[in-house]
């Protein structure tokens, strides 16, 4: 079971996702977790205010149900396959980014999966917990949306259809998010 | 019990996501300062398998688990929705480190900072959907 704790490799999450791809279709279904906000929104009642949420949301119940496993992941993997301290095992090279512009103090080989900012809910009071978790959580899902799909439903399958709607948009994924981690990100983190 | 399939899916892609870190925010850090290969690993590896398993679908060769052909839609060729959703889209990816699939995960592992990043993303879900027809597609 050890390797089951250590980080995946990419070829085995990359094979992993196109799984979940392959389930999702031979139910009948598509992959797009995003689409699952708009789910949520519907069912709170969010089509009394806009048409775009008047629609036969029971219909996306399996979503929800897709979304209800992921919990459960996450919570099974956090509890019995990756119990803490699991460190994120990434670069030397990002650890010294961070550190020398982006106002971190980390330790090569000692990286939490989260940052300080996203360890507990009160960092949402603070400006720079407040910018990077509800901005930034309000143009993702506004983005999300407005694109028509996120990672997994424009990048993953919408690339591997072949769309090239889907991959303008995560062209354009591409720019937003090498603007923000290089221009914009720097002021934040170092708030 | 015809909803249990995808709750094993999801199970499925929640350990996948965490156990591969794609899920967090110094990954996607990493991934805009091109200074690993993992995600685009992920990613990459997601679409080639992808294509191979769509074709299957597409060209029949693999039917729906009742039988019947599997249908795609094609997505409409309007360019200002994906490139300006897109860009609001990664400024938010870059900033927060999260795409949608990840929140659920992460609620899991039971952090209330991201209920109320789910709010967020539902806020944000919601002003799309009032401004739609005021925006251009």
């Amino acid at each position: 079971m050890e390797f089951l704790s250590q980080t995946w490799p990419w070829y085995v999450s990359g094979t992993m996702v196109a799984l979940v791809l392959f389930f999702l279709l031979w139910f009948g279904k598509e992959f797009g977790t995003s689409a699952n906000l708009r789910v949520i929104v519907a069912a709170l009642g969010g089509g009394k205010f806009a048409d775009f949420f008047d629609f036969p949301w029971k219909t996306q119940i399996w979503n929800l149900t897709f979304g209800l496993g992921a919990v459960i992941g996450g919570y099974v993997t956090m509890t019995f396959i990756a119990p803490e301290p699991h460190f994120a095992d990434i670069s030397q090279a990002t650890v010294d980014t961070l550190n020398a512009d982006y106002g971190f103090n980390l330790t090569y080989g000692e990286v939490p999966i989260l940052p300080e900012f996203f360890q507990s809910w009160e960092s949402v009071l603070t400006l720079k917990g407040f910018i990077i978790i509800v901005v930034g959580g309000i143009l993702v899902g506004f983005g999300a949306r407005y694109a028509g799909g996120c990672t997994s439903g424009m990048a993953i399958s919408g690339i591997a259809n072949m769309q090239l709607p889907s991959l303008v948009a995560v062209i354009g994924f591409f720019i937003g998010g090498l603007v923000m981690v290089n221009y914009i990100l720097p002021f934040i983190t170092n708030l | 019990m015809k909803q249990l399939k995808f709750i094993l899916v999801g199970f499925l892609f929640g350990i996948t996501m965490y156990m591969t870190e794609a899920l967090s925010w110094f990954r996607i850090f990493e991934m805009f300062k091109f200074q690993s290969f993992h995600m685009y690993g992920i990613i990459g590896m997601g679409v080639v398998l992808g294509a191979l398993i769509t074709w299957l679908f597409k060209s029949g060769k693999i039917k729906s688990i009742d039988g019947e052909q599997v249908k795609f839609n094609d997505k409409a060729k309007t360019w200002p929705r994906y490139i300006i959703g897109g860009i609001i889209f990664g400024l938010g990816w870059g900033l927060s480190g999260l795409c949608p699939g990840m929140v659920f995960i992460l609620i899991g592992t039971g952090n209330m900072v991201f209920v109320i990043f789910l709010v967020a993303l539902l806020i944000g879900t919601f002003l799309y959907g009032a401004l739609r027809t005021k925006i251009p597609h």
